[in-house]
């Protein structure tokens, strides 16, 4: 199996160790993994801020990185929600909504992937520590993930997965809303790191780098000792990587 | 009373500051809001098929609002043939002028009210105390804030912001004497003074739940019985309903009863459920001798057949209030006018002027919670999208927003763009972290890092691993033969400059 990588502006910039980890993951399956660098941004930021036209630009660009690519995958359910619920809208009536359409009904987010494409949910991971799921907002409900990155990590030898009170409440982020709403949407984050702190857990995770992004930078400026990584991250670790991590527990278990 | 955000020039920026800071405010805000969404929750839960009823009732307000002028019709026709009057009313001081012009002429010195979002729209209960008269709010949570010379800030939970202590203090001045915060102390001493009021008024003013077209019968929700008691004691009954809160059939407002009491409070059925159709008819005893009904456009007619019709199916269920997150933390009165949470961000810009409220449409975070349980199934949040799109036909964004999107295009535009705006962050971060954290950072930026760590521009981009690693590979790339995991050690390597 063949697929393209959609890694997502913020991935490319900032946190490239997700997309090495999500090509990581894909490859020991035995999916043959493609990077198609015409790719920068779905077009999100511009298209909920309601600057269409700016959108239209920028989307059109990962219309012709992906033209000819049989499976997008990405490891943002943000951004595959935006593929799939929004460029058919953002391009109808245009010459592209075709290709728009198109790409829409090839696009699957990472956990989507893996889970109802491949038929995977143990993907050979390992990692010692207590972890809770963070469902974000545009995967949880724009894509319909509840299962997929729960049955991943459940299967990960040795993760204890514990239940995040109020899972599925917006951690906050929202885009420009960030920015916008810098005071309501830093109260969020802190509601929601204050969940994830009563749960004892060492590592939040989840599907979005953003709502990460968030969310780490929240905890680091609240000094929480919790970790924060992508699940990609998580499904990347090997016994081997869990001792690379350093995570209190995962260290104490298989430091030899 | 009186005192909506026209008058007061700040904005929903300031107004959602200010309220985060009242930490009170939030927490009574989110107990009340957390009860009614888990007991929504396990009411929805207990259903056979929700998703089919949801279904049901969507396609049944649809096609309401689609032949809204024949049921409209309709409905005022079969009013009228059960003997009651009718008034549509285009705007909100046609319909305050009407029932002023009802009271006068019945003399009216006292008037009764239930709940009704609609005549806190129109602001009548101002305009009724300028003429001499006087209102009292039956609906305990109204009450609590019709005496704290305050506004709703919930569509059924008006005093949902007051604590328990602010409540006591109220009744406590009213009463002259110390009354203690318990709540049979609070609803003895409500009760008692609202017994008096509808035994004495002249009038009875209440909202409208639903209207039923095919026998012009009116329908009231409450738990509390007030509703019953203002339509049948006073002797001049006057019900004011937004102009699309109707069903067709007595078999649709089943359906539509279903849905409003689990969606609200999560129960199966309010305490009080009343069908009223005309007033007292001969041998009936009670009820008032004559009914009015004022149907109310005051803008709604400007969303028929715009991309925003479906936000006219709204039943005023607070199901998206009680699970926003913007909402939980600022509450009802930061949105500046009567409607708050989701649904009040999307309707306030399109009743009133979007112009000057469209930026009602920022305060989202976009999370789509409120259409995930509205009963109708109305896209909140895609609406809110479109508003934030047509705000910027009538009004354009900030200087600084559009320079923002302008560079961020051409930065998006191309691969080029992009690696070069990479390496021009990454030189122009360089001063500025410290330690994989930013010390000082540019508008908006700032606002980022006020309350939050930002990471920085990784050294090494994505497809700069990507290039390297497919120049090494030299032809060999097959997959799985790479050694697993073993090269990440920086797992989150983009926090580090």
């Amino acid at each position: 199996m063949r697929v393209a990588l959609l890694v997502t502006c913020l991935v490319d910039a900032f946190y490239p160790g997700v997309g090495q980890s999500t090509v990581r993951v894909l490859e020991r399956l035995g999916v043959s993994v493609d990077f198609p660098e015409r790719q920068t941004c779905c077009g999100q930021p511009a298209f909920n801020s309601g600057f269409h036209d700016e959108a239209r630009i920028v989307a059109a660009g990962l219309l012709d990185a992906f033209a000819e690519s049989e499976c997008v995958v990405s490891p943002s359910g943000s951004c595959v929600a935006m593929v799939r619920h929004y460029l058919p809208k953002l391009f109808a009536g245009t010459p592209r909504e075709t290709d728009a359409r198109a790409l829409a009904d090839r696009t699957y987010e990472l956990c989507e992937f893996l889970v109802r494409r491949l038929g995977v949910v143990d993907v050979g991971a390992r990692f010692p520590a207590r972890v809770v799921y963070h469902a974000s907002c545009h995967g949880w409900r724009g894509l319909g993930l509840r299962e997929e990155p729960l049955l991943l990590l459940r299967h990960v030898q040795g993760l204890e997965l514990v239940d995040l009170p109020y899972m599925e409440d917006c951690c906050g982020f929202g885009g420009t809303f960030a920015v916008k709403f810098a005071p309501l949407s830093a109260a969020m984050g802190r509601a929601k790191e204050a969940h994830a702190a009563a749960t004892g857990a060492q590592v939040l995770t989840g599907t979005d780098m953003s709502c990460l992004m968030h969310l780490d930078g929240t905890m680091r400026r609240q000094g929480s000792p919790m970790r924060v990584m992508h699940i990609a991250e998580i499904l990347d670790q090997t016994v081997d990587g869990a001792e690379a991590l350093g995570v209190a527990a995962a260290s104490e278990e298989v430091a030899v | 009373m009186s005192a909506t955000a026209a008058a007061d020039r700040t904005n929903v920026y300031q107004r959602a500051a200010q309220a985060l800071r009242n930490t009170r405010l939030g927490e009574a805000v989110r107990r009340t809001t957390d009860k009614f969404r888990f007991a929504r929750h396990r009411a929805v839960a207990g259903l056979d098929d929700f998703e089919a009823l949801r279904e049901h009732a969507r396609s049944i307000r649809a096609h309401t609002i689609s032949h809204l002028d024949y049921y409209l019709a309709q409905l005022a026709g079969h009013v009228e043939a059960a003997g009651g009057h009718v008034f549509f009313a285009q705007t909100a001081e046609d319909a305050v002028e009407y029932v002023l012009e009802v009271a006068r002429r019945h003399n009216v010195r006292t008037v009764v009210k239930s709940k009704s979002m609609i005549s806190e729209e129109v602001e009548l209960n101002p305009r009724l105390a300028a003429s001499g008269i006087e209102a009292i709010e039956t609906d305990l949570g109204e009450y609590i804030v019709q005496l704290g010379n305050d506004r709703p800030s919930h569509l059924i939970a008006p005093s949902l912001h007051k604590s328990r202590e602010e409540v006591a203090e109220l009744f406590s001045q009213l009463a002259g004497e110390k009354l203690s915060a318990d709540t049979p102390t609070l609803t003895r001493f409500a009760r008692a003074k609202l017994r008096e009021a509808f035994l004495e008024a002249d009038m009875g003013i209440t909202g409208c739940n639903f209207a039923v077209a095919e026998t012009g019968t009116i329908c009231l929700v409450t738990n509390e019985g007030n509703g019953r008691m203002v339509t049948s004691l006073p002797r001049v009954q006057v019900t004011l309903m937004g102009m699309e809160r109707l069903v067709p059939t007595l078999e649709d407002l089943d359906i539509m009863l279903q849905l409003l009491p689990r969606s609200a409070t999560g129960q199966k059925l309010s305490v009080y459920t009343s069908l009223i159709t005309g007033p007292r008819r001969a041998g009936e005893a009670d009820g008032p001798e004559e009914l009015h009904l004022v149907i109310v456009d005051n803008g709604r007619s400007k969303l028929l057949g715009t991309p925003y019709q479906e936000a006219l199916h709204c039943i005023r269920c607070s199901a998206c209030q009680n699970v926003c997150p913007v909402y939980r933390h600022i509450g009802g009165h930061a949105y500046g006018w009567v409607y708050g949470g989701p649904i009040g961000a999307v309707i306030t810009p399109l009743l009133r002027d979007v112009a000057d409220w469209g930026e009602l449409a920022q305060a989202s975070s976009l999370c789509g919670a409120c259409a995930e349980v509205c009963p109708v199934k109305i896209p909140l949040h895609d609406m809110l999208i479109g508003l934030r799109k047509d705000t910027q036909a009538v009004r354009a964004a900030s200087w600084e927003e559009r320079l923002l999107f302008r560079l961020w295009t051409k930065v998006m535009a191309s691969p080029k763009g992009f690696r070069r705006a990479l390496a021009a962050a990454r030189m122009l971060q360089a001063p500025l972290v410290r330690a994989g954290r930013w010390r000082w950072a540019p508008p908006p930026l700032s606002q980022w890092i006020a309350e939050r760590e930002l990471p920085a521009v990784a050294s090494r981009s994505f497809r700069d691993w990507w290039r390297e690693r497919a120049a090494s590979s030299t032809g060999t790339k097959a997959a799985g033969v790479r050694p697993a995991a073993k090269a990440h050690t920086t797992p989150r390597g983009g926090s580090r400059p």
